[in-house]
């Protein structure tokens, strides 16, 4: 991928609707959302606890259906593609940062980070670890590579799930308060890959937050509330 | 997932183990009867009332003759057996015939007496068509082959009458007496032949008899004795006399044995049973606890399928190491308990568990705890294909 690509529309999503819950319970969580996110930058989304923030992020992630509206990546039209295709479209394009680190707990963060190329079966199994040793090493956890997810500290998951988001070296990178559980320091390291590796790789990086100083940093930064951006 | 391991390797290993020693069991009493009573035994003549009978539809072709079941004639006993003999002999299947001349008699000795049932044979065409050769307990065959008189006695006939080989009797019929003397005594097992039955040779049996024609039955051996039913009735259809297959002679105990075999396979299918819902069980937990790990995996491009195959895969682990493990078991265990000691008389003669060695076994016991394995790992892993990765990850994550 070349910085040639920088600024090309990636993934859009037009007109989103998604409720949830049940019956009385249903709430109308995302109210008619559209974006688009470039390659080669970072963008912010910021607003207040339970605006919609992360039902947004999921419906970009191919993880969670709309009830309406559609979503388009590298052009072609996936929201009401089948559960095949999108799938392999997530591990294909998509990179994901929850915003509580999953990590698969019995498995080394090594192991972790191998997980979405051994899907995707592009490298032989020493590529793999190389590369997955690379990223974590990126993240500032090469001396960690084979600790197992359950001996490692929440913001050392954190890190691990970023280095795992970068495995297949994804169009996208969705991020959900990628930093919310890191130190000033670490935060910085993890911001400082992201924004980085977008314009190094020209990949679009798209995450939530809620520290000013990382929104402030962001090449873009759009406002979320009550399901709509303003 | 232990318990379940064990559970099917027990369930596999018990399975083998019992129907190893039921159908050697079954086994061993089909040999008994084929080494008595032989694959069949041609009896009465058939007098079927013939008469012609038009094709109908076809104009123009022959008239055929039919037997009508109705109107059959029974004559008991064979009247021209070196004809018959001659006649069966010329089916590829048959092995030996032996033409028989029996009845029953009044056996007497110094101090008891009894009716028994006397066979006349020739005693080498009787050995192709039993196993009277190696049921000689006392005594010799030879002995009797040398001695015009000689007789064989049954094991429980002859200790009930404190008969020993070299010692005589007599057997009277119709006012007239003969006097015998023991060559051997014989032991089948069967306890309906021990007890009663006595051979001598035909020629003694025909005076004694007074038969100097005729014959009783003729006992037939067959080189291959599952196909005793379809040689029956087409040597039936040639030669006129009712043909009884053994199948069909010993079906009482023939059920009871297929009836045992089938209650102990189901009786030990449900600890394989068991062990697929202990399985099943665990699966599904394993499922639930690990949801979020299959929501992640699913986020990262693992599709339904792959997931499926995670769940499948344990219960395949598990099922080979089950199998495995009950086959060298069943196997170490038939082979101990064939070293059991156990006397049974009655309707065989064995001083130790009798067992089977059958590939079927091993392969029926894999095959029905693939089944319920599959069946209870199939279910969670469904269970766990069906998530939706965004369900999960909302459900945790707010
Ligand atoms: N299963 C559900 N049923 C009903 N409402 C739900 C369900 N899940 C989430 N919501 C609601 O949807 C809204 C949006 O949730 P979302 O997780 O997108 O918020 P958010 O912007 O990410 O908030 P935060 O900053 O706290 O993470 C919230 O009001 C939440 O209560
Ligand atoms: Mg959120």
């Amino acid at each position: 991928m070349s910085t040639l690509k920088n600024g090309e529309i990636v993934i859009r999503c037009e007109n989103l609707h998604r409720s949830l819950g049940r019956d009385a319970g249903r709430v109308h969580v995302l109210r008619g959302v559209s974006f688009e996110a470039e390659r080669g930058r970072v963008h912010a989304i910021v607003g207040p606890s339970g605006c919609g923030k992360s039902t947004l992020l999921y419906q970009l992630g191919l993880l969670d259906r709309p009830d309406d509206g559609r979503i388009w990546i590298d052009g072609e039209l996936i929201s009401n593609s089948s559960d095949e295709l999108r799938t392999a479209a997530r591990g294909l394009h998509l990179g994901f940062v929850f915003q509580f680190h999953f990590l698969l707990l019995e498995f080394s963060a090594l192991e972790n980070v191998m997980m979405p190329m051994r899907k995707l079966g592009r490298l032989d199994e020493a590529a793999m670890a190389a590369r997955a040793r690379h990223l974590l090493g990126e993240v500032g956890l090469g001396e960690k590579t084979h600790r197992l997810g359950n001996e490692l500290s929440g913001g050392e998951q954190q890190r691990v799930a970023v280095a795992r988001a970068l495995a297949n070296e994804p169009s996208v990178i969705l991020a959900d308060e990628p930093t919310g559980n890191l130190d000033q320091r670490n935060s910085e390291l993890v911001f400082g890959l992201l924004a980085r590796l977008a314009r190094e790789n020209g990949q679009a990086v798209v995450l939530v937050t809620h520290n000013p100083d990382i929104a402030k940093r962001s090449d873009r930064v759009l406002e979320m509330r009550d399901g709509v951006f303003i | 997932m232990y318990m379940s391991l064990f559970g099917i390797m027990f369930g596999v290993g018990f399975f083998i183990v019992t129907q190893a020693q039921t159908s050697g069991f079954e086994g061993f009493f089909i040999k008994t009867i084929l080494g008595t009573n032989g694959a069949l035994r041609i009896e009465d003549r058939l007098q079927a009332t013939l008469f012609p009978m038009e094709a109908d539809g076809a104009a123009g072709r022959s008239d055929f003759l039919i037997a009508s079941d109705g109107n059959r004639k029974v004559i008991p006993g064979i009247e021209d057996p070196q004809r018959i003999s001659e006649a069966v002999r010329h089916f590829k299947n048959v092995s030996g015939v032996s033409v028989v001349l029996e009845n029953s008699v009044n056996l007497a000795t110094n101090v008891s007496g009894a009716a028994v049932r006397v066979q006349g044979v020739n005693i080498d065409d009787h050995l192709a068509v039993s196993d009277l050769a190696s049921q000689i307990v006392r005594g010799s065959l030879a002995d009797f082959r040398l001695a015009p008189t000689g007789a064989l006695v049954g094991s429980m006939l002859a200790s009930r009458h404190n008969l020993q080989p070299g010692d005589s009797f007599t057997l009277e019929w119709n006012g007239a007496v003969r006097r015998y003397r023991v060559s051997a005594i014989y032991e089948t097992g069967v306890g309906d032949i021990d007890r009663v039955r006595v051979y001598i040779h035909m020629s003694e049996a025909r005076s004694l008899l007074q038969k100097p024609t005729g014959a009783s039955f003729i006992q037939v051996n067959l080189f291959d004795a599952s196909r005793a039913p379809e040689d029956a009735a087409r040597i039936q259809e040639v030669i006129g006399h009712a043909v009884a297959p053994w199948q069909r002679r010993e079906k009482t105990w023939l059920d009871v044995f297929r009836a045992l075999r089938f209650s102990s396979a189901i009786t030990v299918s449900t600890i394989i049973l068991i062990s697929g819902l202990a399985m099943f069980n665990t699966l599904a937990m394993v499922v639930m606890e690990k949801t979020k790990d299959i929501a992640i995996l699913r986020s990262m491009g693992y599709t339904r399928n792959d997931i499926a195959r995670i769940f499948i895969w344990q219960g395949v682990i598990v099922l080979a190491a089950g199998a495995v493990a009950g086959c060298l078991f069943g196997a170490a265990a038939t082979y101990g308990v064939s070293k059991l000691p156990i006397r049974i008389r009655g309707i065989f003669s064995t001083d130790s568990f009798v067992v089977a060695w059958s590939v079927w076994h091993y392969v029926w016991a894999v095959v029905i705890s693939s089944v319920v394995v599959m069946a209870a790992s199939l279910i969670p892993a469904r269970r766990a294909a069906r998530l939706e990765p965004g369900d999960v990850i909302r459900g945790t994550s707010q």
